[in-house]
């Protein structure tokens, strides 16, 4: 296997990191509504720890996007 | 890009030189595209605020627009940091406003008129320019307040005795990651989408390319999946406008209370 294939199959792989990163950002906005839906007057205070939630769990995804699209750009 | 019949998803990307400046030493220093939308996001931001600010007791739209805005970050500001957050509002509603202004005319249909619009915050320079000021703010504060006091930062209350060796490196770690965790996430979240938005068009303009059948039956989805993505990317320029607004003022949180 050459290295051009091989960077390619490595960015595909990289690229599971996005979809992972998907089932992360569901679960901070679904634990969120789960919980908001049981206890309303509470959930607007807690709108900035969401988004921190949301932010961290991007972030990992975004990277491993970085590095698919790093790899793809080495290879073509 | 037109030399395979193919369109280029990162071509968008490229900055283009539109006038000569000055040198410095032997660096050209030239007016780019990029530093044109900049200027044009400044001007549209002046306009915004300057039509909003008129202090009338029963506000018109425009300025419920801009004071929704304005009440949105210091509420934010208020929430995060206490009441000595008000000395740093100034600071991060510019720097919203700028990111969100920046992110949202990178999308506009221009091309349509044959302007192309260039998205200033999909460039790691800009996006880490500005997380480095946020990051030196934030450094400026804390030694200003808290003298060498700033480094108990790294030692978090109830740190058990023998774990001593270890947290603090951990904390410092995350510290130091912060700039760069502040730049990536708006810089690879604007390529990403507007990578995606280029590939799906490109998906148009092949499927026309290979006979009519074909144009309509990849055509009308991707056109539909695209209308559906702006939407989505939309959403993600003000999210990301807010995220970035919003861990400044966590990180600002830090520096001003020390935990």
């Amino acid at each position: 296997m050459d290295v051009q294939a091989a960077s390619l199959i490595g960015a595909g792989l990289a690229a599971i990191g996005a979809g992972m990163a998907a089932i992360g950002v569901g679960n901070v906005f679904g634990s969120f509504l789960e919980s908001a839906l049981r206890n309303p007057a509470a959930a607007d205070g807690q709108q900035g720890r969401l988004f921190i939630g949301f932010a961290a769990a991007e972030l990992l995804g975004l990277l491993s996007f970085l590095i698919a699209i790093l790899l793809y750009l080495k290879a073509a | 890009m037109a030399d395979q019949g193919k369109v280029d998803p990162m071509h968008q990307f490229e900055v283009q030189k539109m006038f000569d400046m000055f040198h410095v030493g032997n660096h050209e220093v030239a007016f780019t595209t990029s530093a044109m939308w900049m200027l044009i996001a400044g001007l549209l931001l002046w306009v915004f605020m300057i039509g909003g600010m008129k202090r009338q007791l029963v506000p018109g739209r425009w300025q419920v627009a801009v004071e929704g805005f304005t009440g949105f970050i210091s509420s934010m500001m208020n929430a995060n940091i206490g009441p000595e957050g008000r000395k740093y509002t100034p600071y991060v509603f510019s720097l919203f406003m700028f990111i969100l202004m920046l992110n949202v005319i990178g999308l506009m249909p221009l091309g349509l008129f044959g302007v192309h619009p260039f998205t200033v915050t999909s460039h790691f320079t800009i996006t880490g320019f500005l997380a480095i000021l946020s990051f030196s703010i934030v450094l400026i504060v804390g030694f200003w307040r808290h003298g060498l006091h700033f480094f108990s930062l790294f030692v978090p209350h109830g740190t058990p005795w023998w774990l001593l060796w270890l947290i603090p490196v951990i904390e410092l770690v995350s510290f130091l990651v912060r700039p760069f965790s502040l730049a990536l996430r708006l810089f690879v979240a604007m390529t990403a989408g507007h990578v995606l938005m280029k590939v799906f068009a490109s998906f148009i303009i092949d499927g026309i390319a290979a006979g009519p059948a074909v144009g309509l039956g990849v055509g009308i989805p991707s056109m539909a999946l695209m209308v559906g993505i702006s939407g989505l990317e939309l959403l993600v320029a003000g999210i990301q406008a807010y995220v970035f607004a919003l861990l400044t003022s966590l990180y600002l949180n830090d520096a001003v209370n020390l935990h």
